[in-house]
């Protein structure tokens, strides 16, 4: 920096610096530490004798030969066969993503533009349908859901993870349009086009930045859902992450917790990526609300 | 846009709103107000080689005919509201009689599963949600005045403890502070007592829970402060620094008053978010020492023989009470903006 006044006194400097080290250690080191012992044994992961044999691996290398065993996730993928739960979980997060898109942007972009007061109403019935703890929402689905015998099925899931997701999209896609200039699609409607097809020529080629952040929030709320999935879902068709606490109540046995580590490690790995990915977009998109009020 | 117009367009995304959301909180009011039908019992002889002797036994076929005819079960009112295991009337009337001091009230209440619930909430919400504000600050403030070789990798790093749903990330932690995990090891050996057990005493895991709700929430506040530090308007920061603020000065008096909008943006998704905590409760198999409203449903659905609806019912009503006064100050502040905007 040019600026003297912005050069920084040494103590201010350590501090800012230590600050931040100790904040990564925090946030990353337990997610390495536990990958790191995924490989390892219970004897080790949960070692009595001495916390250093998770790094070390003693017990590990006297039953396997060798100090990283894949046992964990042979048990997890095979033996209980969580390549099931992670095939529904691609169904329904595929699904959820697709369709609460659709939706979202239709009805987000008809909120940015209309005038009226009930958008207001609308938005604000999405404001609080927002803050419904989905638990609530669940014990109303199961009754009707029995009765109407459509409990335990991929297909009624996805709609209501949809559902629960459409109040976020909204909000999300309504300031994003908001953010498109109303000429654009006006200037398409002057020259003949219906609400319709101004949409579609003018607004969807400009859209997908908006739509792309929105998507991934759909992604995560339905890859991590946990209430939702875990009542609303048959014991064939469950997903990751109920799966992973069915693990728990199972793995009261020797070696059997190291299942629910592997698991939970598999689960980590796909948002490491996401996240190596589509850095930029998420943290536009969490921002995104905070910015225009 | 006309009406028509706009109705064509947002009908779909509507039409899901009311089915799933709007619909369902109407037949949460109305189970509410009903309860498992009674068991239908039968007398029985079985006779053995050594007598015959009466047994009293459920009678199926029955109770299947009744909860055919009635899913619902029978009506109760408000019965379900009142009763031991929500708002406790009658209960609290007799704490107030007979307790003589305010610990003996407090430590009554706390034995009723609705008020403990209740009280782990809010104590939740309120705990939590002021900490991650001012811990996502202070991260923001830093990692802002560090070289920009780092910010990448801190950003990357820090987003992973909110993305990774609370259940992982809560069993994550919960391993680890497993007397024989990393966390649990090397507190024994801080405070020199091998029997130490975050697990163990109601207090600690409290503690817990609010210590992974900060860990879990404040890369949201990190986030969303970091990007309204980039904002923060050179001219008024360089005019402060030419009229003598030091840097703590400038701080006080220009940053955080600056981030204030986001403050309030902050804390009203953590207050709702925060409300329905539950992940975190199975992540740390706390139930025992802690639980909340969202816990109470899922438990009462989750219950052995057959969900106990009624009961979920009327804990859900009562939480959804809770939402809505929550969010009233939020509603109230966006209907003037509106107005004014109009």
């Amino acid at each position: 920096m040019s600026n003297p006044a912005e050069t920084k006194p040494l103590p201010i400097k350590v501090i800012t610096i230590s600050v931040v080290l100790i904040w990564l250690f925090l946030a990353a080191f337990p997610f390495l530490w536990t990958m790191w012992g995924s490989f390892k044994v219970e004897g080790d992961f949960f070692s009595r004798a001495n916390w250093f044999n998770a790094i070390t691996g003693p017990v590990t290398e006297r039953q396997h030969g060798s100090p990283f065993t894949l046992a964990g996730y042979e048990g997890a993928w095979i033996e209980q066969e969580f390549w099931k739960a992670v095939i529904n979980t691609a169904i329904v997060t595929v699904f959820v993503v697709i369709i609460s898109l659709t939706l979202g942007t239709l009805g987000g972009y008809a909120l940015a533009r209309s005038g009226f007061k009930y958008t207001f109403w609308l938005l604000m019935a999405a404001l609080v349908f927002r803050a419904m703890p989905h638990v609530t929402l669940v014990s109303g689905y199961l009754l009707p859901f029995f009765q109407l015998n459509i409990w335990g099925y991929l297909p009624t899931t996805i709609i209501v993870l949809v559902a629960i997701n459409q109040p976020f999209t909204l909000w999300m896609l309504h300031s994003f349009f908001l953010s498109i200039p109303k000429d654009l699609d006006e200037a398409a409607m002057v020259d003949g086009c219906t609400r319709f097809q101004a949409f579609r020529l003018a607004i969807i080629p400009v859209m997908w930045p908006g739509v792309i952040t929105t998507g991934l929030f759909s992604f995560l709320l339905a890859y991590n859902d946990f209430t939702v999935t875990s009542m609303l879902l048959s014991q064939e068709n469950q997903t990751m992450i109920p799966q992973i606490n069915a693990f728990l109540g199972s793995t009261q046995e020797e070696g059997k917790v190291m299942y629910a580590v592997a698991a939970v490690v598999s689960a980590i790995i796909p948002l490491f990526v996401l996240i190596l990915f589509f850095q930029r977009q998420i943290v536009s998109g969490l921002t995104a609300g905070a910015v225009k009020g | 846009m006309p009406h028509k117009t706009f109705l064509s367009f947002i009908w779909p995304s509507l039409v899901a709103m009311l089915l799933f959301i709007a619909l369902p909180i109407v037949s949460v009011g109305f189970q509410s107000l009903y309860v498992e039908h009674e068991q239908v019992l039968v007398v029985g002889e079985t006779c053995g080689p050594f007598g015959c002797t009466e047994e009293v036994s459920v009678d199926a076929a029955a109770m299947a005919a009744l909860r055919a005819e009635q899913p619902a079960g029978q009506f109760n009112g408000l019965g379900t509201y009142t009763n031991a295991s929500h708002l406790a009337t009658d209960e609290i009337a007799e704490i107030f009689a007979t307790s003589e001091n305010f610990s003996e009230i407090r430590n009554r209440i706390m034995n009723l599963p609705f008020y403990k619930a209740l009280i782990f909430t809010l104590s939740y919400t309120f705990i939590v949600t002021p900490l991650v504000i001012i811990l996502g600050f202070i991260i923001a403030v830093a990692v802002n005045a560090v070289p920009a070789m780092l910010k990448g990798p801190v950003i990357f790093f820090s987003l992973i403890p909110m993305l990774v749903t609370p259940l992982v990330g809560s069993l994550v932690l919960f391993w680890m502070i497993d007397s024989r995990g990393i966390i649990g090891a090397a507190l024994q050996s801080i405070f020199g007592d091998p029997s130490l057990s975050l697990k163990a005493s109601p207090t600690l895991t409290w503690i817990t829970l609010f210590v992974y709700g900060v860990w879990h929430s404040a890369p949201f506040a990190f986030v969303v402060f970091y990007a309204g530090l980039q904002t923060v308007p050179r001219d008024t920061m360089e005019s402060a620094m030419v009229d003598g603020a030091n840097r703590w000065e400038r701080i006080r008096f220009v940053t955080i008053p600056y981030l204030m909008p986001l403050a309030t943006f902050i804390a009203l998704m953590q207050l709702m978010d925060n409300f329905r905590v539950f992940e975190p409760i199975i992540g740390f198999s706390a139930a025992a020492s802690a639980t909340s409203l969202s816990y109470l449903i899922y438990n009462d659905l989750r219950a052995a023989e057959s969900p106990l609806f009624g009961s979920a019912a009327a804990t859900s009503m009562l939480t959804i009470i809770g939402v809505i006064i929550l969010l009233l100050p939020v509603l109230r502040q966006n209907w003037r903006e509106f107005n004014r905007k109009t």
